[in-house]
């Protein structure tokens, strides 16, 4: 006979507010098979659990139904609580009264009398649960980054400094991401890639990193501390052992007015390319959309100006497959283009430029080495207009989030052009100046007092062109929402900053969640913000919203610590949440009848066949046996089981139809 | 012959004659039977709103319920400003059922909000761009800027026509008749035709700084779909000249007129002659 003991959380007034706790106490206590029940304010705090693991020692009890908050919640707390006073943790179960009760419906008795369903049917439940152990799994302990921008790069050295190994993937021909493309960095204004490039050689020079560039992970299977990935590393069509990186075919090539992607289409460069000096790996790529060879089957000048023949033409690309234990996403952003805004010309004027394109024209290393000057015809602007929130919190053009790092690149955009044009005139229109971090309102301040930067705030409603002059047509609210109309020479849109275009397709291949946006999401917003839904991979900088360099290095070393935590274990333990082939004593063995249709429809390839032998050593049956490592507890096999010798652990058919019989019997 | 229903409104029946003859004559060209929806009310366009909310939607309302009981699937209706109330009175009541109950309550007809409203754009999109070739006589090779105005493009979520910041379906329009449709700043400007009785001054400002970006592209015509736009550029230029402090000869035609004109209407059929700046496009 079951003792079960029913413990109603009042969660402050979460739940009491519209539920009456104390009557579903009561009634719960004349359920069969309850021998104990109660109502307590707050059932996870300290107090609230010794009530419950006195209530077990005290009344004898079998089974435990906690009716609170969602288990996503507080289930581990509670099972602990129940291990604790001695009784398998797996006996505990949790009834959802916040979640699916109190917060959705108003206060009344058909909610108090909807929360003594829930209890009912969880009841029935807890009386069918089985104690169950935990499942242990060694862990791989290898690290895949994906990403090799600021963030990826932070964590890969981090995780590599403990003393494990990492494998960083990046798609692009060099790493180091958008922050490669900076000129100086707010707030110290010093210069983005002198810092980064002696963290980029360190991930090469790192006996713990091994570096695949041009590479893309093309699937991820397994599970938390076990995962096997496979990564695409495209045909670069050299050969990165006798490449020397000399440059000879760079040079010699006669494609050479491919826009670079690395300067932001401001810059041209060869169809076999580095994308910058300071790449890492310093090794070529050939582009074959624009190779002449590739297009016209002749040219080969590289392979023929190659002294160490490293050009291989005929490369495939190749799939490899690896092991790893934990995953690190750091695929970084991008910025919507200038062509998305109608109101701006819809990328029709050239001088109309991104925040991008501005670090490019900023830049030493850029095309103009610095100089500020206008795509169209090369002159240097005097009147220069930036426009702060281009297409952030705008509800009309979808994206209602604030990018976060645009009031403080615009301020140093200004900054930049006044401390290099010192006649000219820096017009910043924004919304709200939103500077909050350290140094950053004194920066912003030094931009308007210091430099001159003339702050208007307002929007601009329209740009356009009228004698060679770009007119930009704005309101200054602090002047009673006055028009203001400002000839520039050059204008700056600090565009949105938006998930990555492939963000969506590799959040599938990884199993993990993303939001409206595509941006990948963490685990819990407050608690959790390095974690994915997905146990054992982590999240490092703006691939999950936007986010300047040191909040993505901050949380790209959380993600790093996670890892380390990881591996600083030699196994894992999982929850015994698994599908169970049953087995029966000879000759019977089992109910399976060794359909294997299980076999076909696992995602996981957690099912294998076990061979039944007799005494003489002859095969006479073939079972289904589920591998306790591999199985995710999705089901499906259970579902397609025709002969139902499947069953889910912890949530096995008896169970649950006991649990909706529960329910259906008040209808 | 296809048979649509068409509501005038006031302006086509008074200060722009020559958009109803010129959308009358087209309409002939094409074989399309345009009739008329018998009893039909005032919008309200420029003074209902500001009343009284419900006069504001049973104004349009009643005309709709009219067109209904005609018979008619399709309306159409070239005034920019009736087609805007027409079209946000049709989208308030579907929103709104309650609303709608007692707006039919108010005009004592029958209201469903089925009938399809078409802008005269869209009518040359859906019945006679496919037949232009056919028709096209001369073409109409002449450099023209496309004025929308405001209110054949917005609210955009309700009247979901052409992008509202840079429009295309009238240069398209005017594409498949041999035109050149400038690029320009000012297509969805506001004309000032809410203030035309009361601040001429503004008037003459902001549809002053409309001829003039034309004039400035190489414009030989400014092609508009609305009367108050038309009448504001046309009618009002000799105050536009002092503001601008230059004489001015652009002339603002219907696209309907230059639609005519191009597949062999004659000027009097398309009313060329009651303009106040002289067309001699041909």
């Amino acid at each position: 006979m079951s003792r079960i003991g029913v413990f109603i959380c009042h969660c402050g007034e979460n739940i009491s507010a519209t539920v009456d706790c104390e009557k579903v106490a009561k009634v719960s206590g004349f359920l069969p098979g309850v021998a104990f029940s109660v109502d307590y304010k707050y059932m996870c705090s300290d107090p609230g659990q010794n009530l419950i693991k006195d209530a077990i020692k005290e009344h004898k009890l079998t089974g435990v139904v906690v009716a609170a908050c969602s288990p996503r919640m507080h289930e581990p707390t509670f099972r602990r609580a129940t291990a604790e006073a001695g009784v398998n943790p797996f006996l505990c179960e949790m009834a959802n009264l916040r979640e699916h009760c109190s917060w959705v419906h108003e206060k009344g008795d058909a909610t108090t009398n909807k929360a003594i369903d829930i209890v009912r049917s969880l009841v029935a439940k807890v009386k069918r649960n089985q104690a169950l152990y935990p499942i242990k799994v060694p862990v791989t302990k290898t690290a895949l980054v994906i990403g090799g921008g600021v963030a990826g790069i932070q964590a890969a050295l981090d995780i590599a400094n403990t003393g494990h190994k990492v494998i960083m993937v990046e798609k692009e021909p060099s790493i180091g991401g958008h922050m490669s493309q900076l000129s100086e960095t707010f707030p110290t204004l010093d210069c983005s890639q002198c810092i980064l490039t002696p963290r980029m050689v360190e991930v090469a020079q790192h006996q713990n990193i091994t570096l695949f560039t041009y590479a893309e992970v093309e699937s991820l299977e397994g599970f938390i501390g076990n995962f096997k990935v496979k990564i695409r590393k495209k045909a670069k069509s050299i050969d990165e052992k006798a490449c020397t990186g000399c440059g000879m075919c760079t040079t010699k090539c006669p494609q050479k007015k491919i826009k670079s992607e690395w300067e932001q289409g401001l810059g041209v460069r060869p169809a076999i390319y580095v994308p910058f000096p300071q790449a890492v790996p310093n090794k070529p790529v050939i582009d074959r959309i624009n190779c002449t060879y590739y297009k016209t089957g002749k040219c080969k000048i590289c392979e023929k100006v190659c002294p160490t023949k490293a050009i291989r033409f005929e490369q495939e690309d190749e799939v490899i497959e690896r092991e790893v234990g934990a995953v690190v996403v750091a695929t970084g952003y991008d910025i919507k283009r200038t062509d998305f805004f109608p109101e701006y010309g819809y990328d029709k004027h050239k001088d109309i430029i991104d925040g991008l394109q501005f670090e490019r024209l900023a830049s030493a290393s850029g095309p103009t080495k610095g100089e500020i000057r206008r795509p169209s015809d090369g002159e240097i602007p005097k009147n220069i207009v930036f426009v702060a929130c281009a297409g952030s919190r705008d509800v009309a053009k979808g994206i209602e989030y604030c990018s976060k790092i645009c009031c403080m690149y615009t301020a140093k955009h200004a900054m930049l052009y006044k401390h290099k044009v010192h006649d000219g005139n820096a017009y910043v229109f924004y919304m709200d100046i939103r500077a909050a971090g350290k140094g950053y309102e004194e920066f912003t301040r030094r931009a308007i007092e210091e430099d001159g930067a003339k702050y208007i705030r307002g929007r601009v409603s329209k740009i356009y062109e009228k004698n060679g002059k770009l007119i930009v047509v704005g309101a200054d609210t602090l002047m009673g929402a006055q028009q203001v109309e400002i000839e520039a020479d050059m204008v700056v849109l600090a565009t949105a900053s938006i998930a990555n275009k492939d963000s969506k397709d590799l959040a599938h291949k990884l199993h993990v969640s993303y939001d409206a946006h595509h941006f990948i999401s963490e685990a819990h917003p407050k608690l959790k913000p390095v974690e994915t839904n997905t146990a054992g991979i982590f999240l490092a900088g703006a691939c999950q919203a936007p986010k300047d360099i040191p909040e993505s290095v901050a949380q790209a070393s959380g993600a790093a610590v996670k890892v380390a935590c990881l591996f600083s274990n030699d196994e894992l333990t999982r929850e015994p949440i698994i599908a169970v082939v049953n087995r029966l004593a000879p000759p019977a063995y089992s109910t399976c009848t060794g359909c294997f249709l299980c076999e076909k429809v696992c995602p996981y390839q957690a099912i294998t066949r076990e061979e039944i032998k007799n005494r003489e050593g002859n095969v006479i049956r073939n079972l289904a046996v589920v591998n306790p490592g591999l199985c995710q507890g999705c089901g499906t096999c259970v579902a397609l089981c025709k002969s139902k010798s499947i069953d889910l652990q912890g949530y096995s058919n008896d169970q649950v139809y006991a649990e909706v019989a529960a329910v259906l019997d008040t209808i | 012959m296809i048979k649509l229903g068409f509501y005038p409104g006031c302006s086509l029946e008074g200060s722009s004659r020559e958009y109803s003859e010129s959308v009358m004559a087209i309409a002939k060209k094409f074989d399309i039977e345009l009739v008329q929806v018998p009893d039909w009310n005032c919008c309200g366009a420029s003074a209902a709103h500001n009343m009284s909310k419900e006069l504001a939607l049973s104004l349009p309302a009643r005309i709709i319920a009219l067109a209904e009981k005609a018979g008619f699937d399709e309306l159409v209706v070239p005034c920019a400003a009736c087609y805007n109330k027409i079209t946000v009175t049709k989208h308030e009541l579907f929103e709104d059922v309650t609303l709608k109950e007692r707006v039919k309550d108010i005009i004592s007809l029958d209201y469903t909000g089925n009938i399809k409203i078409l802008n005269v754009i869209q009518m040359i999109e859906k019945y006679i761009i496919k037949d232009i070739d056919f028709k096209l006589e001369n073409k109409f090779l002449h450099k023209v800027a496309c004025y929308y105005g405001c209110l054949l493009v917005r609210p955009t979520k309700i009247l979901q026509f052409d992008r509202p910041e840079d429009p295309q379906s009238m240069d398209n329009v005017m594409r498949a008749i041999g035109a050149e449709p400038i690029d320009w700043a000012f297509k969805t400007e506001c004309c000032g035709a809410g203030l035309t009785v009361s601040r001429p001054d503004v008037v003459n400002k902001l549809s002053g700084n409309i001829v003039e970006d034309a004039i400035s592209r190489g414009a030989e015509a400014i092609v508009v779909a609305c009367p108050m736009c038309q009448a504001n550029l046309d009618m009002r230029r000799p105050g536009i000249d002092k503001y601008l402090n230059k004489k001015t000869t652009i002339p603002v035609i219907y696209l309907t007129q230059a639609i005519g004109l191009a597949t062999g209407c004659t000027e009097k059929e398309l009313g060329l002659q009651r303009h106040f700046v002289p067309v001699n496009l041909s």
